[in-house]
Parts: C-alpha cells; structure tokens; sequence
C-alpha cells in the first residue's frame, strides 16, 4: 500500500474531500468512498465503457483516470441527469425506445449521449451511431440505443436548427 | 484487475516536472492522459513506482502555427485536435483532425494526449504515424533545457523511443505543411488498434504530382516510411485515372517492401495485402482530400464521420 | 393459421400495443417498471452493495493449463499486513460440485470439479490443475486493491503435464489425460438415433452433400461480471449469499451440500443482474469458497469477479466441430441426415447440466424444420484444458442450424436449384409433427417465415442490389436461415435426456393484502429480461388489475417457494404459466369469498374494475357493486369471523405448471445480406431482416429487443468472437482488445416481422423468444457470405468467419475455381 493523499472531487457540484491512495481510480472512488454506484464498472481497461461519466463536460472513462488527477475537474455522473428524481428527456428517450435491458451499460450509454449531444447537439443517426460504439451493449444489439439517442437530439435541436 | 501501489507527485511546471523525474530517477513514470499507461497498469505490465503527473500543465496544451511549421503542446488531446477550428491548422495539416477519429473512441480522445501517444511509442498509434509520415520534430526537454529530435530519429522499436528518462517531451511540430494527405487503417472493430495501418502524404504542385511520402504501421516494431514506394509518386497530372495506378504501382512496391510478422492478428501474407489495399486507398484520398482542397469543398472525409469500411 | 402483424417499424418506441392482445396487458408495450431505477441509477447491482464490515476476495488461480500441484504455499499472502485470510483447498475442505445424468459410463462419465483444487488426495497428492484459471485458493483483504497484491504472493509449484487444447489433440492416440477416468478424453458419447436402412438411402440417393463446420469457443459475456457476496446470520442461523446467478435455488443446493449445511441454513438472493445468457446458469466455484470465506471468518465476504478472470477463467461455450451428409433426391427433398457432433466441453462438466448439454441438444433436435425421413447422429464431449462451459445462449442450436443450413445451400448449389425453394420443399408445414427424432412439433410458422423473409428481401430490391454489385465485380450476398427453437423444456423434456437433476416445473405464490393488491413470486430469474414486467401483466389480466397493483417477487430463496431460475426461454412458458395459474387460483378464491358473503354463487360473479362484481344479467339479485379486493381482504384477514367454516383465512395460493409432452416451437426466418471487402476481407452487413413467430408476445418491444439483442450476440458469433489458445492452453483473450465484443459501428440494425401462431398450452400463448435471434443469425451471415463468395466458388463453412480467410478466398480467380470443381 502507498501513502494516502487528501483529494477534492467536485462530483455533480458537490465538493468532497476524500483520503485514498493515489491508485485508487476516479470510478472505484465515484462508487465506493462517495456510494455513487450508479456508474459500473464493467472492465478496468477502458475499453467497455459502463465506467463513462463527464470530465469538464466531456465523456471520458472514470476507470482510466485516478481519483487523484481528477482534481481541479468537474465530474458528472448519471445521479446528475435527475437530481429531482424525475428522468430528464435522454433517460425518458431510453425508456421510450426500450433502450436498455439489464441496465448495466446504461449510465455510461447517457453520460456518452449526453457528451456527444452538448457538443453536437445537430447530431445524425451514423454520427452517433458512431459515438455509441464506444460503449459496449451486450443486451440490445444497440439499435435502440442508437434510436433513443437520436429522438433525444431531435427533441432537443428541432430539424429547423440543424445545419 | 486493479494497479500495483505507486506514490504520485503532481508536478506545477515542466521545471518541476523534470526535477521530480531526476528526484525519482528511472523507476518513475509520466502520466499525462494516462489512457494507455492505465490499461497497462491495471493488468500490472506496467507497474512503476512513483508517477508524475503533468497534467495540470496547461502551458502544454494547445496547437498554433507561425513559420516553423504547426506546434501542438504535448498534452493537447486528440480531442482538441478532432475539434481544432484553426483555419491555419485546417488548412496546412488537414489531415491531422481527420484522422483522429481513428483513435480510439471519443472518452478516450478526450483525456489521451499527443505527447503520451508519441512518447508512448506505440507502432500501431496513429500520432506515431502521422509525425513519421510528415517528417514532425520532437521537442523534449531536460534540465539542459529543449532539444529537438527529427522523428527519424525518435522511434527506435517496440515501445522505444529517443526519449531519455529525465526528459520531458514538450512538443510535437510539423514543420511542413502537408495538405494533401490522409491515414487510414484496418481493424476487425471500430476503434481497435489497426492490424495495418497507412498515411499518404501527396507533393503535389502546378497540377502534377512531383512526390510524396508514405508511412506504414503493423508491418514493424515501430511506423516505418517506404522509399522504394514513394519514389513511384510522380505524375504529369492529378487525373484520378492516372494517379490510380500510381498508387496501385506505389501500393504494390509498399507490400514487396515490408516485412512483418505473423501473429495472432493476422499473418505476414495478410498484413502485406493489406498494406496494399491502404496504401492505395490512403492515396486516393489524399488525392481526393487534394481535389476538395483545390475546388474549396471541404474535405471528403470530415473529422468525427468516420466512413464504413 | 399464423396472422400476420403489421410490426415491423425499427422504432419500437411509440408504437400501440399491436398484436396478439388477449387482455389489458398482456400483448401491450407496457413500459418496464425495471427502467426508472436503471436509467437513474439507482439499480441495485451486486457490486452496489456494502455492509459494514465487508471484505474483500481474489482467487488465487492456475497459470498452468494442465500439471500436477505440487504445492500451494500461502505463507507470505498471509503475512502481508491488511490480509485477512487466505485459505487453499485443504484449509476449506469442502465437498465437490458434480454433475451428474443418469445413463451408463460408456455414455458419460462424471468430472467432479472441486470448488479450489489442490485438496490433498487419498495418495498424499494434490491432484492436478486442468486449465488456467482455475482456482487453487481464496484470499480475504480489507481491500480490494490490497487483495490483489496479496494474490502475486502466493507460491504455487507445478509439474506441468502435456496441455489438451483441441478435440484433435483430445482424441488422439496417446494424448494425456485430462481426468484419467475418460479414456480418450471423451466425457459424452451418445448415439440417439440410427434410422435403419439409413445407409441404402445414401447410397441410392440422387445427390449427398457434406458439410464440415467448426464453430469458435465463446464467452455469453455479461456485461456485469460474476460476483457474490456471502454473509453469515447469526440471527437468522443462515449463510446469506447475494450472487448474480440465473438459478438462486441451484446455487442454494451446491452450497449447502459443498459446506455440509442443511438447505434452511443457506439463502441465495439475487440482486439487479447485468446479464447472464446462459453463463450464469450453472453453479462456479468462486461463489462457494466466498460463502465457505464467510462462515469461517463470520464477516461479509465479497467477490467480483474481474473481466480477465471472466474472459479466461469463467465458463466459456460454443466450440463444436461437425462432420454431416445429407442425402438429396433429384428434387431436393432430404431424403437423410447423418451426423458427427464433437462438443468440446473444457476441463470439467457443469452443474447441473452437465458435458452433455450441448450433444444432447444437437443430437435430439438437429433435423430442425425438415421433414428428415431418416436420421444417424453421433454425440460426443471432450474433455480439455480449457475452460469449462456452460449452456450459452443457444446450447448447441446456432451450430447445428448453421450445419442444416448450409446443408441445404450446398444441396441447392449441386441441384441448381434456388436455396429458399430447397427449404420450402423441406419444411414442415403440417401440425403436430412428429419427427424422426421422436419430437413433436407445435404448430408453428415454418414455410410463411420463409416466404415473407424472401418477399420481404426482394420487395426492398436486395436481388437488384446484388445483380448489379455482380456485374462490377463486387461481392454482395444473401443469406437465409429458416430454424425452430423448443422452448420451454419441461421436465419430461429433461427427463428424457436422462438427467439426475430434473428441472422443468415452475412454482408461484400469491398473495393479495389489505390494500387488494397482490405479491406474486416467481422461480424464474430475470437478468434484464423485464419479467418484472411481464409477470405483471399476466397477473393483472387475470385479476383485472391495475398492472402497476402487481408486485413481483424473484431471486430470493427465502421468499421464493422454489423455482429453476431463467434459462432455455423457459420464463414467458413455464415461469408465466405458473403466476397465471396461481393467479387463476386467488380468482377462484376471491370468488368463493364474495360469493358466500353476498349470499350468492360464484358462477355468477366475475373480477372486474378491482372487485368481485356480478356477471351483468346473470347476477339474480345481487348487488351491482359486488364487493371490491380490499372489502374481501378486510373480512380475510380482520374479520375472519365471517369466513365459511371451510375456509381459510387470508388471500393466497400456491399452483405450478410444467410442460406436458415436448413443448413448444418458437420459430423464424432471417436474412441476411453482406458485402465483403476484397482489399480487406472484411464483411459489412447491408441489411438484416428477422421473421419471428413466438406465438403471442406478451410485451412486444420487449420480444423485439430480445429478437435484436440476441441477432446482435448470433452476428458477434459469425464474424468476431473467438477464444483461442495457444499450445500450451494459454488463452489468448485477457482483455476486450482480444476478444472482440462487435459495437454499434459493427452490428445493424435489424427490421423485425411478426407472425403469430400461439402456443395452445401456455397461460398467454406465449412461446420463449430469449434465444431465437442468437440461434439464426450465424447461419444467415455464413450463407450470405458464401452467396458473396459465389464468383470465386470457395465455401467456408467454420465461425467466426475469418477476414483474413475471405481476403484469401476473393483472391481465387473464377477461371480457379471452375477448374477445380470439374
């Protein structure tokens, strides 16, 4: 074991301060010191993607970063979607398209959606299929998925402000 | 699956940075995006002892051209890259942003950086083929202060580079603007490491093409350029029929020049067709990335919309 | 007659419920009540649990495929400081997990597999590892992070032996031995059927064609890893196990045998599950030695299982080799089948099912939808250093469908005749069917699938697509696969096969309180499939509630009467059956009730609008309004004075339902069309189209994401996945860049038609649909390859189709291929 270091995470808006050792990874520290489980994990190599949560607005693997270079940064999970408990409009879209099954891979499905869709909100369907497929589904064949997230873009850019 | 011990200094500034890697010495490890050292250490092939952390240094983030070519600090991600709005950047480097949706997928573009895929040495990256194919110069720094390596000399093998242990690579610099170029590569899967992978870079002037370079992954412990192949280059027009079977002849001489290997990803044979196939299409759209360039359309492969194969 | 359904819009989301409606819910897109938790995160998976206290376990695990133990030396993974325990075979002594059927050693031999290997034996040794993975100790840390620096501490010495890592090497002579009581390193040899006379139909028939196929070994691949998490109750006086299994009463009768306890003294519960398809429908030897961990140690013991153990060290499936004939008339009718199954299992049989899962399954139903008039099959299991397996997704179904179905593509080819018209001329169209195989076949969709697949091809212009791909030189093909899927084995189906453990039968209660709603449980185990949903729907048709009314309890055994968890599609036929009897019974009851406080019968009562209310114009004098669930319950329960003398107090009952004779035949056409690369080899899907008859879907976007998810696994089956080894057993896949998990860049999207030919015996006229779409997509991708292929005449007849292996095949000239078909 190596030395314990005090760490800051500003997770969904909320400061904490967390003692863990520096190879303590920003999920296992998501899910465990601060009990915000509903990121998985789903391999520790990023490759999978259930670990995906926002890193200053941007999709990133929570399992590919230590807790410790994560301060400084602004973390979002899937708790953020819905702080009311009501589904926002992209975990509705899923729940509309049966976009999910076990329900394993979604909060990184959404935190991907969510990244690629602030960014390029006028998004088309090969366009995220292709940001999809960072993630792995192993339930839907992802087709739903796809079709959730884009009547979510849709929703949200009506086709009079895409370019 | 989770990382052997290591205790982690977080360096202030690249002085800092380079005094903490002397302080440690060898068993140290710069960790910038950390999105190919931390699969390594999570199944503890790699396993240092303590890690420095540079990525606060924001003074190392960025991409900016003046006359000595286009400077992207080594932990600009692949992201900004993708995302680069630079018209200076767009057109002298084009093929830069088109080519990083071929790293892997978007979470990682964001946190992986240029400088840790180039110092990382990885013969399959695409930012270890793109600064061999564009002849790019590695600016590293150590307490003797910045020295420049020519990418010639920088990948020395597998997982091997020119990089000494208490040096910092800084900056990646393309000296020359290449706006008629392209990489594309082959995986089974979208966003895997390619089995093979090619750049094309295209001279082209008044019309005809006078040149041009050709870099290989797959095929070598690290991205090889392929002379006999890019001596073929040359044309008196930049017709497509005609530049077709330059680059069928220049493909051609590309697989009879390598030599790879046989592994479980694919066989010498296999790797050699496909180095003919992707220097041919990398050619094309070179060409085709040209023509759009020469008419004032915008290029044929857009960043972000990666084609099916 | 199968009715058509007007279903088929990829976007399944806003759609009205559309076909196969019998009541209020049941044949409706009832949203999931799974999806608010899940998409909130707020599920509640294994690894989402702590309790105070908790540690944490890592196995210590084989490096060598195959050697005998020569020690397990622990001494320095306890000394590490923050180790809790670190325990190897002889410290647990615990029983072993065998797996047994009921048939002769010729046919099967048993493989005991110890929970940690390395017990001491009866001749002071420590017995043998057999594949690497397999663990040898449990070590217990405060730490998850810690435990795993414990684990490269352990000392394990070996005499390597030589490694069995193919059914070639396994069978060959003088091989090792991989358990040295099957000789040959054959577990399972059974030879089901041999129609007399076979022989002469072959050697007088018109045409025969061969197919030799080898499919790659596979992991299902939940995303959600194994795990468990075991507790000792001191209250409770009972080892309490939280796993992900799709079998929690299974797992509750290995534990409690393996620890020597009574089976009041275990409870298995099941949290949310992030998949299973199969894998986790056997009992693994991790969840044992967590639970022996914990009632040692008496605090919580949690393990999750990491996705290199679950890439290596899990239970893997799939890896069959085929040698099959076929005999032809002029015509192309099959006039024979003749058959050479050889299943490599790994290095031990799984519980409860056995090494003989997937030979049984191809051997009792490879004739799949055709009339096949005589029929010879041989079954065998090798045993090897490989990873054990388990009944993925399928079970034998998606190799042998592929080998008839290219069967049929190869007759076609030497006939000149259409592939599709083959098929038609094979199938069963007639109702019941009783095959050469002794199974009788429901009635089922088989030559409408057929017909609307094709139609539905070539109205979308795929045959001009492909004429005109041709003339460029390109090469696009397409590809069918016409198959049937029993599902829903009840217990004579299993009995049949001669298992000692039976399953087959499934058990509910329910139980409806003082507010009139109701608790039904059920012995399946949902692990995503939505039968919290489902479930509902059945019972709140039948008790004319609110769905949302319902609740439904699973994976508990405490809770659970009994059940044999989810597999085989078995949930919507058996596991609803039996809530819609239990659910039949309480109407009963509630009945009875109102009828004797009303001074009435209850022929003339019925439920409607949350109450036991008076059939309109048959309710002689009763009052209109009857007498609604929470009046009934309050005189159930709180005025249980009022009750008949006979009477019981209380809303509940208990009923079971199990499948008489062979179950029932869901059943489909897919299409598949491809395009290969010749610069790469590779293969891009154009278009994929499913036909799909499960009988009446009780949830429609739940059946179509079935169909999808499963077409997705079939197609990742076809063309990606493979879990080789080297020479020496080392698995070459320890990570997901090896083993390659298709994306949604790699898998299309598929457009779904429904038939609809309900089942006669099932509660709803519900048939499984948990598999279908697995079970068909490998032989349409394969035959559309090979329809790709055409012009160059190769045929490739293995999976995963290699692209290598097609860059290599486009590279033969047609002139080549001419010649050496002359």
């Amino acid at each position: 074991m190596s030395e314990r270091q005090l760490v800051t995470l500003t997770v969904n808006g909320v400061e904490h301060e967390l003692l863990v050792e520096p190879r303590r990874t920003l999920v296992d520290a998501l899910r465990h010191d601060l009990r915000l489980t509903g990121t998985h994990v789903g391999c520790e190599h990023g490759v999978c993607g259930a670990c995906t949560v926002l890193v200053d607005g941007l999709p990133a693997r929570a399992c590919l970063m230590f807790a410790v270079q994560a301060e400084g940064r602004e973390i979002s999970t899937v708790e953020s979607l819905s702080p009311d408990g009501r589904l926002n409009d992209l975990q509705q879209s899923f729940v509309d398209h049966h976009g999910l099954q076990c329900g394993f891979c979604t909060p990184g499905m959404l935190m991907l959606a969510e990244g690629l869709l602030a960014e390029r909100p006028a998004a088309g369907r090969e366009e995220i299929r292709e940001v999809v497929a960072a993630n792995l589904c192993r339930c839907t064949g992802y087709q739903s998925i796809v079709d959730a997230v884009e009547a979510c873009a849709r929703a949200r850019c009506p086709q009079e402000e895409r370019s | 699956m989770k990382p052997a011990p290591f205790d982690y200094r977080r360096a202030r500034s690249v002085a800092d940075a380079l005094g903490l890697l002397a302080e440690l010495g060898g068993e140290a490890k710069v960790i910038a995006g950390g999105q190919s050292l931390m699969p390594m250490m999570a199944f503890r092939l790699a396993r240092p002892s303590h890690l420095v952390d540079i990525g606060g240094l924001g003074e190392l983030r960025g991409l900016w051209v003046d006359d000595d070519g286009l400077h992207i600090g080594a932990l600009t991600t692949h992201h900004q890259v993708e995302t680069c709005t630079d018209p200076a950047v767009l057109a002298g480097w084009p093929v830069l942003p088109a080519s990083m949706s071929w790293i892997g997928h978007l979470p990682i573009r964001t946190l992986g950086t240029v400088g840790g895929s180039v110092a990382h040495g990885d013969a399959l990256a695409e930012w270890c083929l793109l600064t061999t194919l564009l002849d790019a110069v590695l600016v590293a720094e150590g307490a003797d202060g910045r020295r420049e390596i020519p990418v010639a000399d920088f990948f020395l093998g597998f997982f091997t580079t020119a990089l000494l242990p208490d040096e910092l690579l800084v900056e990646v610099r393309f000296p020359a603007p290449a706006p008629h170029a392209a990489l594309t590569e082959y995986a089974e899967r979208h966003g895997d490491y390619a089995i093979v992978s090619a750049a094309v870079s295209l001279d082209l002037v008044d019309g005809s093409l006078r040149g041009g370079r050709i870099a290989l992954g797959g095929v070598a412990d690290a991205p090889v350029r392929v002379p006999e192949a890019e001596a073929l280059l040359t044309a008196g027009t930049t017709h497509p029929d005609e530049l077709g079977g330059v680059f069928a002849a220049a493909a051609d001489a590309a697989a009879a020049a390598v030599d790879p290997g046989d592994d479980q990803h694919g066989s010498a044979d296999y790797r050699r067709s496909l180095v003919r196939t992707l220097v041919q299409r990398a050619g094309v759209q070179a060409s085709v990335a040209a023509r759009a360039v020469d008419d004032d359309r915008p290029a044929a492969v857009p960043a972000g919309a990666r084609r099916r194969p | 007659m199968p009715q058509g359904a007007d279903t088929d819009q990829p976007d399944a989301g806003h759609r009205a419920p559309s076909f196969g409606s019998t009541g209020r819910y049941v044949g409706a897109a009832v949203p999931r009540r799974e999806d608010p938790r899940l998409v909130t995160g707020r599920g509640r998976f294994l690894d989402d649990i702590a309790v105070p206290g908790m540690l944490h376990a890592q196995f210590v695990r084989s490096t060598i495929a195959h050697a005998r133990l020569l020690e397990v030396d622990l001494t320095a993974v306890r000394a590490l400081p923050g180790v809790v325990a670190a325990y190897s075979a002889a410290d647990l002594a615990l029983g072993d997990i065998t797996a047994l059927l009921d048939r002769p050693l010729e046919e099967f031999v048993p493989t005991p597999m110890p929970v940690l290997s390395g017990a001491p034996q009866a001749d002071g040794s420590l017995g043998k590892v057999r594949f690497v993975g397999e663990p040898l100790a449990i070590v217990v840390a405060a730490d998850p992070y810690l435990v795993e620096d414990a684990l490269e501490l352990a000392r394990v010495r070996y005499e390597a032996l030589p490694a069995i890592t193919s059914a070639e090497g396994a069978m060959a002579q003088g091989a090792a031995l991989v358990h040295d009581e099957a000789p040959g390193n054959v577990l399972v040899d059974v030879s089901m059927f041999a129609t007399e006379g076979i022989d002469e139909v072959f050697s007088d028939a018109h045409t025969v064609v061969e197919v030799r196929s080898s499919t790659g070994r596979q992991n299902a691949l939940p995303l959600e890893t194994r795990g468990a998490l075991a507790e000792w109750d001191e209250r409770a006086g009972q080892l309490v196990l939280d796993t992900c299994t799709q079998v929690p009463h299974q797992v509750r009768t290995v534990t409690a045998g393996c620890l020597g306890l009574a089976e009041r003294q275990v409870r298995v519960r099941v949290p949310d599950m992030g998949g299973g398809f199969g894998i986790k429908c056997v009992v693994g030897r991790e969840e044992i030695a967590v639970a022996a961990a914990a009632q040692r140690l008496r605090r919580p013991v949690k393990w999750i299982e990491d996705r290199k153990d679950a890439l290596t060290a899990s239970f893997l499936a799939r890896e069959q080799q085929y040698v099959a004939r076929a005999a032809f008339d002029r015509e192309g009718h099959v006039l024979a089948l003749d058959a050479d199954v050889v299943c490599d299992m790994g290095a031990y049989s799984c519980y409860p099912f056995t090494a003989a899962i997937e030979p049984l399954m191809a051997s009792g139903e490879m004739p799949s939808v055709y009339r096949v008039p005589a029929y010879r099959v041989r079954g065998r299991s090798i045993t090897s250093n490989k990873a054990p397996t388990a009944p993925y997704r399928g079970v034998s179904r998606p190799q042998y469908v592929m080998v008839m179905e290219r069967l049929m593509e190869r007759a076609a080819r030497v006939l000149d005749l259409d592939p599709v018209e083959v098929r038609r001329r094979n199938v069963i169209t007639t109702f019941p069917y009783t095959g050469v195989n002794h199974i009788t076949y429901d009635p089922g969709s088989y030559l409408e699938s057929l017909d609307l697949a094709e139609q539905t091809v070539r109205d979308e212009g795929w045959y001009d697509v492909q004429a005109a791909a041709r003339a460029e030189g390109r090469f696009v093909g397409i590809g069918y696969s016409c198959f049937s899927e029993r599902t829903g084995y009840g217990s004579g189906a299993f009995a049949k096969r001669r298992m000692k453990v039976v399953p087959g039968f499934d058990i509910s209660e329910i139980r409806m309180d003082l507010s009139g709603t109701v608790t039904v449980t059920t012995g399946t185990q949902s692990h995503g499939q939505g039968h919290e949903t489902t479930m509902a729907q059945i019972v709140a048709d039948k008790l004319k509630l609110d769905v949302a009314d319902v609740r439904v309890e699973q994976g508990d055994t405490d809770r659970v009467l009994y059940g044999w968890g989810s597999f085989a599609s078995r949930s919507a036929v058996i596991g609803g059956s039996a809530v819609g009897a239990a659910a039949g019974k309480l109407e009963v009851k509630l009945r009875e009730l109102a009828a004797h406080l009303l001074g009435t019968r209850p022929e003339v009562l019925e439920l409607r609008d949350g109450g036991v209310r008076p059939i309109p114009h048959a309710g002689d004098g009763v009052p209109p309004e009857g007498l609604s669930f929470t009046q009934l319950a309050d005189v159930a329960y709180l005025k249980s004075h009022l009750l008949a003398k006979e009477t019981d107090p209380g809303l509940s009952a208990v009923a079971s339902f199990d499948v008489a004779g062979d179950g029932t035949f869901s059943n489909a056409t897919h299409a598949c069309v491809v395009e290969l690369d010749p610069g790469t080899g590779g293969t891009r899907i154009l278009r994929y189209v499913c036909v799909e008859d499960c009988g009446v879907a009780i949830n429609p976007p739940i059946v179509e994401g079935q169909a999808r998810g499963g077409i997705a696994q079939g197609i990742a089956g076809a063309l990606f996945e493979q879990v080789s080894y080297d020479a020496n057993g080392e698995p070459s896949c320890a990570s997901f860049l090896d083993y390659k998990v298709p994306t949604a860049w790699e898998t299309p999207d598929v457009l779904i038609k429904h038939l609809e030919t309900p089942c006669l015996f099932t509660e709803t006229g519900a048939k499984g649909a948990g598999e279908g779409g697995t079970i068909g997509a490998p032989a349409a991708v394969l035959n559309a390859v090979n329809d790709a292929l055409r012009p160059t005449g190769v045929e490739l007849d293995d999976t995963p189709i290699r692209p290598e292996v097609v860059h290599r095949s486009l590279q033969v000239t047609r002139s080549a291929a001419h010649g050496s078909a002359a």
